[in-house]
């Protein structure tokens, strides 16, 4: 469990990034933290594993107080996957690559072997086994990163804005993966921008705007909270601008999801009829 | 590290500022060779007091006061270094004399006054302005260029070797622990991405350079121009003053050394 | 026009070919013409291009080289020799018409990544060429930022008469301002036609397109029967599309 406690984060530069932020992060949920670029998304997520420690306030994680103990200490149980995994590749092979926390972390060489096999191939990269990480696509990359930061199965994984680039069909990998992932009790906290993405997820979303939550909830609440959304400069879903387009026909405005969106119409069709 | 603090630019304007950075290289360039030319205390104790009235006019002492303090630790070797030296070499055994003194901390205020005349004028030229001094001064436009574009991507630079030492210490990386050898083995994970992405970064920057039509001319022109103004011919006017009067006395007249001066 | 298609199929290749980077930049070989405004690329250098053809690309960052706004904007005309009342000018019109007048003296390091692409427009507009492509300028900004480009880049298109070809992921945003789409696939052009066609057609689908939502909505009502009157391509076509079926019962 995460559980952040009224913090206060300023950068040395004296840029005041966040303002007091109270959350509690349960084992197991699905979180999307949203808001514009700038809002303090990013800046959060890096005080749940110690690369920032709070100028006011703090964090525990599982019990631990964050500015008590190190980043090495912390990553073991939560795991990050920066935006771009360029700045993580820097091995001969994908093997090393991958390997390279369990080493860090102090596992023996029978169970670092397993867990290598077991990551490359939930990520579906095995046959990059011996390849130089630097010469894979963008693509292929990104789940050398990923695979890297599973491989010691961390009990939280956070994702940072992972579908920047992406096409349609990578995004959907994305979302069954992260759905594998909960599947497995894990708390997986995704940062991003990208609405139509969370619209499709579901998850329970944090807004924040300005170094402060502005408001939290499940998806359909909040995403289709007009002044809510105006306030984060974010743009509600698709669906839920069609909805809003024709609530004068007594249509629910909570709508984000394109299923949900066909079965109420259907009612309303095949009720009139 | 803190004597380049002083080399840092800081945004502000001043009557200093806007001077053409041709006319004030000139003026340290004076600077420098009359440093060179005594090597005795009293003019160059003269010499450093110069490039002060630039300093508090520009309002930029305390970064200049933060140089100076860097450089004060390589005074203090070379101040060692040749007095040490040169009395070993020539008064051993008997006990050091006061003009082997006086002569090693003329060496030693010599590098100062260096210092100091080059990170006053660092202080109080920004970086586009230089690049565009360069320009006008003929210098071939790739250097002009590569310069300023160095200078751009420097704060570009600093936060990615962040990011990639947070990403690895997600990793587990320690960079704090180990004994030396361990510790710089540990920063290969930080290189090679920040290399990597260096070159990655020039080729894009390759890509785009060629799209906005790099080389399509012999002679490029330019947005801004340096025009020489009143205040330029009047700093321009006394370096050459300074000059010639440095060039007479050294010259012509004995310059004592403070020893004397303190005597009479 | 928006050329879009999965990951790997080619689209940010083939914007290199319209100004030269490929062949001449990166070696390798061309088979077949391009003939971009009235030349043939394989004639010309990049830089004699670059009067026709603009490139803008992902990345806002490694576009901008100058230490102030308007010194990069003023990068291609400098370049282009072009004597200063003129550049002069034309930088303060680029600047004025991507909205960006405020910004003139600032450093890039200094600006968001939306006002960055700005720039980034800017520097190329600057030159007035006929064609502008853009590829994926959007990746990096928050959907706000997003639409603020696209505006931007559809004031160019309707406004000046400027070619647009925009290489995008994000068909919902980007899909209102276009009158043409070309799908790729594995090197090859396999879809080429106006919006809703090609949205709608069956292979966007298979070939995994991420048609916009309101497309979508069209397509599964359609499964159940529900026909509206066209192929929606925005959230306001459709609701006005399903105000008219809600009506009719």
């Amino acid at each position: 469990m995460i559980e952040v406690k009224d913090l206060c984060f300023t950068y040395p530069t004296g840029v005041e990034a966040l303002k007091g932020i109270t959350l509690t992060i349960d084992d197991g949920e699905f979180l999307a933290i949203m808001g514009q670029n700038g809002a303090g998304k990013t800046t959060l997520v890096k005080h749940f594993n110690g690369l920032l420690k709070p100028t006011k306030g703090e964090v525990v994680v599982d019990g631990v107080t964050t500015g008590e103990v190190s980043v090495a200490q912390l990553a073991r149980k939560v795991g990050f996957v920066f935006q771009n995994p360029d700045h993580q590749l820097f091995c001969e092979t994908v093997e090393e690559e991958v390997a390279f926390a369990l080493r860090n972390f102090g596992f023996e060489e029978n169970a670092i072997k397993k867990r290598v096999d077991w990551a490359l191939n939930l990520l579906d990269i095995t046959q990059y086994r011996q390849t130089s990480p630097f010469m894979l696509s963008g693509g292929e990359r990104k789940r050398v990163a990923l695979a890297s930061v599973l491989a010691w199965d961390p009990q939280v994984v956070i994702l940072d804005e992972p579908t920047i680039g992406q096409d349609h069909q990578q995004k959907e990998k994305l979302r069954q993966f992260i759905v594998q992932l909960n599947a497995q009790k894990k708390t997986v906290i995704v940062v991003t921008h990208d609405v139509e993405f969370v619209a499709e997820c579901n998850p329970r979303v944090v807004l924040m705007t300005e170094g402060k939550i502005l408001a939290e909830g499940p998806a359909e609440e909040i995403l289709t909270n007009q002044k809510l959304v105006a306030q984060a400069s974010i743009v509600p879903p698709q669906i839920t601008q069609i909805f809003l387009g024709l609530s004068d026909f007594g249509l629910p405005t909570n709508v984000i999801d394109v299923h949900e969106a066909r079965r109420i119409l259907l009612d309303i069709l095949e009720g009139a009829s | 590290m803190s004597m380049f603090e002083g080399f840092r630019f800081r945004r502000v304007s001043s009557v200093i500022h806007r001077l053409d950075p041709r006319v004030k290289f000139f003026f340290v360039c004076v600077l420098f060779v009359t440093a060179i030319l005594f090597s005795k205390l009293p003019p160059l104790i003269l010499l450093f007091f110069v490039p002060l009235p630039f300093v508090l006019a520009a309002g930029v002492q305390r970064e200049w006061i933060r140089s100076m303090r860097g450089a004060l630790f390589f005074a203090v070797i070379i101040f060692l270094f040749n007095f040490v030296f040169t009395y070993f070499s020539t008064q051993y055994p008997q006990l050091p004399s006061a003009s082997l003194l006086e002569r090693s901390l003329a060496m030693t205020l010599r590098f100062l006054v260096l210092v100091e005349s080059f990170s006053v004028f660092f202080l109080t030229t920004s970086p586009d302005h230089l690049g565009l001094a360069l320009e006008q001064s003929h210098v071939p436009y790739e250097f002009c260029f590569a310069f300023t574009t160095a200078v751009r991507f420097v704060p570009v630079l600093a936060d990615e070797a962040q990011t990639i030492m947070d990403a690895q210490k997600a990793r587990g990386l320690e960079l704090e622990r180990g004994n030396f050898l361990k510790r710089v083995r540990n920063y290969i994970p930080i290189l090679i991405p920040l290399i990597v992405g260096a070159i990655r970064r020039s080729l894009e920057l390759a890509e785009a350079m060629e799209s906005r039509a790099w080389g399509a001319s012999e002679k490029r022109t330019n947005l801004y121009v340096l025009k020489l103004k009143n205040a330029d011919y009047l700093l321009a006017f006394g370096s050459v003053l300074m000059l010639i009067f440095a060039v007479y006395v050294w010259r012509y007249v004995p310059v004592p050394t403070l020893i004397t001066l303190l005597r009479l | 026009m928006v050329l879009t298609g999965p990951s790997g199929c080619g689209k940010t290749t083939l914007c290199r070919c319209f100004n030269g980077l490929i062949p001449l930049f990166y070696g390798g070989k061309l088979e077949g013409e391009v003939v971009v405004a009235g030349c043939k690329v394989v004639e010309h250098s990049i830089y004699e291009l670059a009067r026709h053809v603009g490139l803008v690309f992902q990345n806002p960052e490694n576009q901008l080289f100058a230490l102030s706004v308007e010194k990069d904007v003023a990068f291609g005309l400098e370049n282009l020799a072009v004597p200063r009342d003129e550049m002069r000018k034309r930088v303060d019109w680029a600047l004025q018409i991507t909205g960006i007048e405020d910004l003139s003296e600032r450093p890039p390091h200094e600006l968001s990544g939306g006002q960055q692409q700005r720039v980034a427009i800017a520097c190329v507009l600057a030159m007035q060429p006929d064609v502008m492509i853009l590829d994926e300028p959007t990746s990096f900004l928050d959907p706000v930022g997003a639409q603020k480009i696209f505006e931007v880049i559809n004031e160019l298109n309707k406004e000046l008469g400027i070619t647009v070809i925009l290489v995008e992921h994000r068909l919902d945003l980007a899909s209102k301002y276009a009158n043409h789409v070309i799908v790729m696939d594995e090197g090859k052009v396999v879809l080429d036609g106006e919006p809703r066609g090609v949205f709608n057609s069956e292979k966007a689908r298979l070939i995994g397109v991420g048609v916009p939502k309101a497309t979508r909505l069209y397509q599964i009502l359609g499964e159940n029967g529900i026909r509206l009157g066209r192929v929606p391509v925005t959230s306001e076509e459709a609701a006005s599309l399903l105000r008219e079926v809600l009506k009719r019962d």
